[in-house]
């Protein structure tokens, strides 16, 4: 099941692990991705600090952690296809698996239809 | 939703005459010096700009200010040399049909506004950025007044670029195949007269149209019903122009930059500098015309960043990866479709400024290597004739 934040990131929860995307809508906006910076494995991040950074042609953009938690495993073939993030938002143009500090904090984030009528 | 405050502090945004057009074409419209344009297209900047390069491009421009400047006297050479106290460029010289590349300067030898300027046989056309229309307008007015008449013409203005610009615009209007870059021309199509350049700020062959306003959409229409012609925002405008080493003004330009800090020396041509039959004349013509004799201490070089991370307008350079003073800054950059990589323009001291020297650029705290690239990225594609 996947949930949503407010700041157009996805997370898909496996045991306490939670990989982290950035939505359709997001991608949309964001236009074709020219660069993508990931965190390394080991970092400790915190919601809503800097975890990623995005490149379109024209501007760049942060991704934020949507939670408290570690990184345990980055997505290198979409620092070496940024295209991926593009045409497959929700599937192979996954960043970053989370190990989250607290499961619990999930069940705040949004579900599908919550975020969709945000976005509207 | 708009309330009271918004409308007495957002200043309505000015409209093209292909606003509507725009719209309907799908426009993600942004402000832009007080017009509402579209920043791209459904296709984005990326295909955007590929598609200029592959086939052709085209670009509402109208937001872009067109002046006409008469001579009183009836005689273009006064209006010509009137111009000429405000540009460091040869405008007397210029021929009849032809257009040429200049600015603006101020007392201290900065760059007020970049244009184009065209000999239209009775009068000359200046083209100017978009943001300093008003100023330059009013710097005309200030200071050729007593010599020429000043009209700021309500037309639209359209860009046609690549490799595909010349077929389709011959389409409608044949006589447009023979001309050569920087030939300008009045050509008259379905009763109405276009003026018509062979140019652009992209590097590649290309038109720059004026066209009455009424006149605009069915003109645009008919261009994007032939095959390979699309519609490219903003966006893939400027990633186009710093891939072609082009200068942004307020951006790789500005006040406080003077042509040859800013590497325009080819803009100035020998008649205007030291030695010359009209040599100086313009405004902050002491500092340019030394520093045309004994160099600027900065210059604007391409940069070329080390991986695939863009360096963008605003980055500080370093001489090296340990920091130490700001030698220089970043003026404009992105990534280059076409170049397929980062481009970047900025200022660095004079002997750093060669082909092969390296700087470090600070992305938000990253150090980033970069290495002094000769423009433009991208080779033009001017047809010469």
């Amino acid at each position: 099941m996947f949930k949503f934040t407010e700041e157009h990131e996805w997370l898909k929860l496996d045991g306490d692990v939670a990989t982290v995307g950035i939505t359709a809508h997001a991608a949309e906006q964001l236009g074709d991705l020219v660069f993508v910076g990931l965190p390394a494995v080991g970092d400790q991040v915190e919601k809503g600090g800097s975890a990623a950074t995005v490149e379109s042609v024209k501007a760049a953009s942060d991704i934020y952690a949507p939670l408290d938690g570690e990184i345990v495993a980055i997505n290198d073939a979409i620092a070496a296809d940024p295209s991926l993030v593009n045409s497959d938002p929700l599937g192979g143009g996954w960043f970053f698996k989370l190990k989250l500090k607290d499961k619990g904090a999930l069940d705040a984030l949004m579900d599908e239809a919550a975020y969709k009528a945000m976005v509207g | 939703m708009a309330s009271a405050a918004d409308a007495t502090t957002t200043p309505e945004l000015k409209r093209t005459p292909l606003h509507a057009l725009n719209l309907e074409l799908g426009g993600r419209m942004v402000p832009f010096a007080g017009y509402d344009m579209p920043v791209q297209f459904p296709a984005g900047v990326l295909k955007e700009h590929l598609h200029t390069r592959d086939a052709a491009g085209l670009f509402d421009v109208s937001h872009m200010g067109q002046i006409a400047l008469r001579p009183k006297s009836g005689n273009l050479r006064d209006a010509a040399l009137a111009l000429e106290s405000l540009v460091p460029v040869d405008i007397a010289g210029l021929g009849e049909g032809r257009q040429r590349y200049g600015f603006f300067t101020n007392e201290s030898g900065g760059i007020l506004d970049d244009l184009m300027i065209a000999s239209r046989g009775d009068h000359l056309m200046l083209i100017v950025n978009a943001a300093c229309k008003d100023a330059d307008e009013a710097h005309l007015r200030k200071h050729l007044s007593a010599s020429c008449d000043i009209t700021v013409l309500d037309r639209a203005l359209i860009a046609l670029q690549g490799p595909g610009a010349a077929a389709a615009v011959a389409i409608l209007a044949p006589p447009c195949a023979s001309m050569r870059f920087m030939d300008v021309a009045s050509l008259t199509v379905v009763g109405a007269e276009y003026i018509v350049s062979r140019s652009g700020y992209t590097g590649e062959d290309g038109y720059e149209i004026s066209i009455p306003r009424d006149h605009a959409e069915h003109a645009v229409r008919a261009l994007l019903a032939i095959d390979g012609i699309a519609p490219i925002g903003l966006g893939a405008r400027d990633s186009l122009r710093l891939e072609a080493g082009l200068c942004l003004h307020g951006a790789d330009i500005t006040e406080a930059t003077t042509p040859v800090e800013a590497a325009l020396e080819w803009a100035i041509q020998p008649v205007r500098r030291t030695g010359g039959e009209r040599a100086g004349g313009f405004p902050g013509a002491d500092v340019i015309l030394d520093q045309l004799s004994n160099g600027a201490s900065r210059r604007r070089v391409g940069l070329k960043a080390e991986g695939r991370q863009p360096v963008r307008g605003g980055a500080a350079l370093y001489a090296s990866p340990d920091g130490g003073d700001v030698i220089g800054s970043v003026t404009s950059g992105g990534f280059g479709p076409t170049l397929n990589a980062p481009a970047a323009m900025g200022y660095v001291p004079t002997a750093l400024a060669q082909p092969g020297a390296t700087v470090v650029a600070d992305v938000r705290g990253k150090r980033v290597g970069m290495t002094v690239t000769k423009l433009p990225f991208v080779p033009a594609r001017f047809h010469r004739g």
